[in-house]
């Protein structure tokens, strides 16, 4: 068995560049299957970022009906209010309901004018539960504190300088937020979403002051007392909102999200993009397969003498077929063990890439058994398209092979 | 002299090639036989239709009409598989050009037709070591083809051709490609196997080499056997066949 391999092997490598141009279609295909396979954690991390996911427990409430762009929530027809968050708080089902504000604004700073999204940052416990939901430490200075009045916590992109005001944003730098002075005391850590790296960060009675929002709500951000109630606590609140807002079942003017639906939607993304991705590789190694029975088919055209020669010394058409049907195996198994390689290197440079872009810490996922499963299939690939080329070897008449 | 059992017998064969609208007939009712530990030669100018015995003999093709007998078995009308076998067991081919397999070692080479018959890795390798010590070339183990000479290829060839430990040899013209005083150490090994008891089918068209070498020359001619001629006492004596 070991010698079919070892003469399959050296008949590869005396056909040298030809071999190498045979692989390149399997190769493509099992390089973007398996950096697709190893990017993945990578991949929805990045995309998680950008849909603003950072907890799984928390279960958001929106108004729906925008009329203006904006984060979510905001700039609704019928907004939410101060007393649909106490009544969803009292729900028995919830743990805690806080409100979230996100309104736009003016900012200054040296002497450029930017509009961007502030949030509020509520006091006591629920400061906890917004810092534990946003999940954004800082990199320098410190969070807000109750009592906080003039100051203000930045995303990530002021600080380098990304956010549009011709130079970075320090500690103890003041900015003008419409018109009012605050005192930048802290920069949050990148979190690889457009709108949590440029936010700012302020306690909610300076922002209400300063925005004029009320009792008016854009987000509910809603605890449950047990993770497992998810879907039952999602129904509660519609129920209670739909009457509260008197809307019937199927009207719904408003939005109830558990993360297991946002979830659904980063995996619709994940799976339109990994189908693409896949179409593409199929294509590859249909190329790649068709690139096989070529090459064998003109190397059995090539090789009859030597055909005739081992015919010659005893071999049956068994074993001239197995010879050859391992030869193609073995130049998919070439081209898909190239392909995992690169695919493992595209995949690690690809999750680098995006940690260091969205300040992400996917790891690779490097599947060993996925990995041998592709490195099998691409091997019976080969050998399947070596079939008819092995099959016309065993077929030499052993008199004709020899004189050719 | 009365013959022991014969160890290849034809009878009768002829071999018609179908070329469409003519039908070339390479041998034409030939019959003959050889017995072990026989040096035989098989003599004719080109197109007598020896390269085709040769085929019809090594089982490499089947005859038209008639009869082969390999050690007592037909193999006449046998399927290509069973044919195979028998070559791979019973038969060593020596060719013209030497028919190594390009990228394979010497060793390699001799160990490929135990490969066939399912004979283990290490005895493949010591058997094919010791075949290779047999015809001088113990230092020319893991020379590729291209890396011998002539004479080398054709020694690596015989040991090749006795890796299964054939009932005969078949020698196609084995110094066709070789200068003179190599084409005679060549000989000198076939005729050394044969004085061990191995049986030798001499292929050619050189006389010379047919009359010094073998014991019995069935000389062909437009496909037909002209005439047997058998050395005895030192003398080459017509036989009636």
């Amino acid at each position: 068995m070991v010698n079919y391999f070892q003469l399959a092997f050296r008949n590869l490598k005396r056909r040298g560049i030809r071999s190498y141009l045979t692989l390149l279609g399997i190769f493509i295909g099992i390089a973007a299957v398996v950096s697709l396979i190893t990017l993945g954690a990578g991949l929805k991390s990045a995309v998680m970022s950008q849909f603003g996911i950072s907890s799984t427990e928390v279960i958001s409430v929106q108004a729906g009906g925008l009329n203006s762009y904006g984060p979510p929530g905001s700039g609704a027809i019928n907004p939410l209010t101060i007393e649909d968050v106490e009544a969803i708080d009292k729900l028995g089902i919830v743990e805690k309901a806080i409100r979230r504000n996100v309104p736009s604004g003016k900012l200054e700073f040296n002497n450029l004018v930017g509009f961007g999204f502030a949030t509020n940052i509520l006091d006591g416990d629920d400061r906890r539960f917004i810092y534990k939901q946003i999940d954004a430490p800082p990199i320098a200075g410190r969070l807000l504190k109750d009592g906080d009045t003039n100051k203000v916590v930045l995303g990530y992109n002021f600080y380098v300088d990304k956010a549009g005001f011709g130079k970075p944003i320090k500690i103890g730098d003041s900015v003008l937020i419409q018109d009012k002075k605050f005192e930048v005391i802290g920069i949050t850590e990148q979190k690889g979403s457009f709108i949590f790296d440029n936010i700012v960060y302020m306690n909610e009675k300076p922002l209400n002051d300063l925005m004029g929002y009320g009792d008016k709500v854009d987000i509910i951000a809603v605890k449950i007392k047990d993770k497992d109630l998810m879907d039952k606590a999602k129904e509660d609140i519609e129920k209670l909102m739909r009457k509260r807002r008197n809307v019937k079942q199927g009207e719904e003017d408003f939005e109830v999200s558990t993360p297991d639906a946002a979830l659904a939607t980063v995996n619709d993304v994940l799976g339109a993009v990994q189908a693409f991705i896949i179409i593409i590789a199929s294509i590859s190694i249909l190329v790649g397969a068709i690139g096989i029975i070529n090459t064998m088919t003109t190397s059995v055209l090539e090789r009859r003498r030597e055909i005739g020669i081992m015919k010659a010394i005893g071999a049956k058409n068994k074993h001239i077929f197995f010879q050859f049907l391992v030869e193609s195996g073995l130049l998919g198994l070439v081209g898909g063990l190239a392909g995992a390689l690169v695919g493992m290197f595209i995949g690690y440079l690809g999750t680098v890439g995006i940690n260091s872009f969205l300040g992400a810490s996917a790891q690779p996922q490097i599947n060993i058994i996925l990995l041998l499963l592709t490195l099998a299939g691409s091997f019976i690939i080969g050998a399947i398209a070596g079939i008819t080329p092995a099959m016309q070897a065993a077929k030499q008449n052993p008199v004709d092979a020899l004189q050719s | 002299m009365k013959k022991n059992k014969d160890l290849i017998r034809l009878e009768n064969i002829s071999k018609i090639y179908d070329l469409g609208e003519t039908k070339v007939k390479a041998v034409d009712g030939l019959s003959f036989d050889v017995s072990p530990g026989e040096f035989v030669a098989v003599m004719g100018p080109s197109g007598s239709g020896k390269s085709t015995s040769m085929n019809l003999i090594g089982s490499l093709d089947v005859p038209t009409k008639g009869k082969i007998f390999l050690d007592g078995q037909n193999i006449s009308y046998l399927h290509e598989s069973d044919l195979a076998q028998i070559r791979g067991q019973k038969i060593g081919f020596i060719f013209q050009n030497f028919n190594l397999i390009p990228n394979l070692t010497a060793k390699e080479n001799v160990m490929l037709p135990m490969m066939f018959q399912g004979i283990d890795e290490f005895e493949r390798e010591d058997k094919a070591e010791e075949l290779l010590k047999l015809v001088e070339l113990s230092d020319r183990m893991d020379h590729y083809p291209n890396q011998l000479s002539g004479g080398q290829m054709q020694r690596v060839a015989i040991a090749r051709a006795l890796a299964n430990d054939p009932d005969v040899v078949l020698a196609d013209e084995p110094t066709g490609n070789l200068d003179t005083q190599t084409g005679e150490n060549v000989m000198k090994f076939l005729l050394k196997l044969n004085k061990q008891g191995k049986t030798i089918i001499l292929v050619t068209h050189d006389s010379d080499l047919a009359l010094e070498y073998a014991s019995e020359i069935y000389w062909l001619k437009d496909g037909k056997l002209e005439k047997v001629t058998r050395k005895k006492a030192g003398k080459w004596v017509k036989l009636k066949k």
